[in-house]
């Protein structure tokens, strides 16, 4: 068993590429369907494209071969973002973007196990993600598998109280296969998580429950790769936590700009004028 | 039409077959409204009832989980920033912090999704709240089948789990007249509330059919009479019945929609009279899993009271449901209009 290279990962596309690449995708399908979280996706673009086309083993025609990395998005509502990065890693055929959130699509607005290769879990009911990865961790060294177990949450659930008991029982199990991924926008539905439940100092947080903590520019694809080497190869008996700050709706500036991004309103015309604006700006 | 999808314990993506572009129907949407249909509408009767309680009553405070926005209880938020509580993302604290105001002599109304109120918080809520019988009013967005969002956010069970539990008011309001109806009626009931919400711009239905209609908590009301068949319903489905006993009447069928909005405790005296009335179909019709909803829990008050009509229920079937959009999983699962019209005139 590899915890090496797929496919994807040997192409000599740049990362800020399929990071475009990705962002391009999802504001696509949110044209598709006239919304949707299409703010989230553009912010976690480059965490994406740094998950599936450097950290991950996965074989993008064999979903769930036994060897792959497992990467769980508790964040259902991102699940945009996460399709647009299934189908840029050939897991999902590119011409079901079209069917992005519609009646009996296999891509749905909210992220389920049930209908969707390579959806690992049934995020949505946020809080849930980091305590089924410390499962999975678990059973991964049960089976003396070496894969990693990835969960992808928003600093949002760090509100709930499960994301905390999670956090203490991977730190006790010594779950060193578990990488949790928390993204901090600062937004949530009624406004700046600071201003809801603040979870600062986030950093030392993590390290008093036990974790290996990095703090990065989670737009910064540089920074990215450098933190998921260090997680994947410390040695160290300890679950890892890297803490991705974003910015919302980050490479469309006029969407940046926009007050309330949680879900952010685009009007119809504004869906090809973002993609403009990135087609503009297209990395080799 | 009922519904025709058979629970699945294996249900796997790979039984999916995507539907080809541009042929995927309708698009779903997280804010789904029951608004277009053919009502005038009331914005967020809840947040407005609430301020207008509040005026009256300093007791009176409001908590969220970062669904102010959502539950419309920002109106309360922007009305009375000192008496709002902003508890972000945490639904079990926010009812554990719930019951401690009550203990402190306040009345606090706590807001969030009904999945998460029903599901995440239920234990705070019974001990906390429903056994200590604290004034606490939990008032809860998206009941039943109203979001195309899928299971996370469908809470086609919420009152299967509160009906179960001692000490606890449910309430199921069908339209805008009754949420600000209900608000004081609430407030001034001493005990523990569940309320599940319609929020934003809500039709006002039941005064368009029965304009001298009022909302009296613990009441069953009759809205109209009819000789074929009595529905008893409530929430939304109660506009439905409504609305299917106008085209039932047009097909000569003479339909009556007995409105029921307080779950529990039920109106058993007035359920008892009119199902026990001539020799009517009696049809239970809800927003919500046939299991422990109001189906079951008129079916068992006939039954120990040795009242037996024909009896069938219209509800949503005993699975996790789909997403989409809203017509077609409401036409998918037998609680749309024409879809109450096709089983009743099917029980005939």
């Amino acid at each position: 068993m590899t915890t090496q290279a797929t496919t994807a990962t040997l192409s000599n596309m740049s990362l800020a590429r399929r990071a475009w690449e990705i962002r391009r995708k999802a504001v696509r399908m949110g044209e598709v369907q006239g919304q949707g979280y299409v703010g989230q996706a553009l912010g976690i673009a480059d965490v994406l494209s740094v998950s599936y086309f450097h950290a991950l083993a996965y074989r993008p025609d064999e979903p769930e071969w036994e060897g792959r990395d497992r990467f769980l998005l508790s964040i259902g509502h991102y699940a945009i973002a996460l399709y647009s990065a299934l189908i840029e890693a050939g897991i999902l055929p590119e011409q079901e973007l079209e069917t992005y959130g519609t009646d009996d699509s296999r891509l749905p607005m909210s992220g389920m196990a049930a209908y969707t290769p390579g959806m690992e879990i049934t995020g949505g009911s946020l809080g849930q993600g980091l305590g089924i990865g410390v499962g999975m961790a678990l059973g991964l060294k049960a089976k003396k598998n070496p894969a990693f177990v990835y969960n992808l949450m928003s600093d949002g659930e760090l509100g709930e109280g499960s994301t905390w008991e999670a956090a203490m029982s991977a730190a006790h199990h010594k779950l060193d296969n578990l990488v949790c991924i928390v993204d901090f926008n600062d937004q949530q539905a009624d406004g700046k998580s600071t201003d809801m439940l603040c979870s600062e100092p986030l950093a030392d947080k993590w390290a008093s429950f036990g974790w290996h903590v990095q703090r990065v520019d989670g737009n910064d694809i540089a920074a990215l790769v450098a933190a998921f080497d260090v997680a994947r190869n410390l040695k160290g008996a300890k679950p890892r936590v890297i803490i991705c700050d974003t910015i919302m709706c980050k490479g469309v500036p006029f969407l940046e700009e926009r007050e309330i991004t949680h879900f952010v309103r685009v009007e119809a015309d504004e869906w090809q004028k973002a993609l403009a604006v990135l087609d503009a700006n297209r990395p080799e | 039409m009922t519904a025709t999808h058979k629970y699945d314990p294996h249900r796997k993506w790979e039984a999916r077959m995507p539907p080809k572009p541009g042929e995927g129907g309708r698009t779903s949407a997280m804010i789904a409204s029951l608004a277009a249909e053919g009502y005038d509408t009331v914005s967020a009767p809840f947040g407005h009832a609430l301020v207008e309680e509040a005026k009256k009553n300093d007791r009176v405070v409001g908590f969220t989980a970062d669904l102010s926005k959502y539950t419309d209880l920002h109106i309360f938020a922007q009305a009375f920033p000192e008496r709002f509580y902003q508890m972000g993302m945490a639904e079990q604290v926010m009812i554990s912090a719930a019951a401690g105001m009550a203990r402190e002599g306040f009345i606090p109304f706590a807001t969030t999704y009904a999945v998460f109120a029903s599901r995440r918080a239920y234990d705070f809520i019974a001990m906390a709240i429903a056994e200590e019988y604290l004034p606490v009013k939990i008032v809860c967005a998206l009941p039943g089948l109203t979001t195309g969002y899928g299971p996370s956010h469908q809470a086609t069970e919420d009152l299967a789990i509160f009906r179960g539990l001692p000490n606890l008011t449910i309430v199921d309001p069908c339209d805008a007249i009754d949420v600000m109806e209900a608000v004081p009626a609430i407030t001034a009931h001493e005990g523990p509330v569940y309320m599940r919400l319609p929020r934003g711009k809500v039709p006002s239905v039941i005064r368009k059919h029965c304009p001298d209609y009022k909302f009296e908590l613990g009441k069953a009301k009759l809205l109209r009479d009819g000789k074929d068949v009595l529905v008893i319903a409530s929430g939304f489905m109660t506009m439905r019945a409504l609305d299917a006993a106008v085209e039932l009447e047009a097909q000569g069928i003479s339909a009556a929609v007995l409105h029921c909005p307080t779950i529990k405790p039920l109106d058993t005296a007035t359920i008892l009279a009119e199902a026990g009335k001539g020799n009517r179909l009696v049809v239970t019709a809800e927003n919500h899993t046939k299991v422990g909803g109001l189906g079951e829990a008129v079916a068992s008050t006939l039954l120990t009271n040795g009242v037996t009509p024909t009896f069938r229920m219209i509800g949503l079937p005993d699975q996790f449901l789909d997403a989409g959009a809203l017509p077609t999983l409401h036409d998918r699962y037998g609680i749309s209009t024409a879809a109450m019209i096709t089983q009743i005139r099917g029980w005939l």
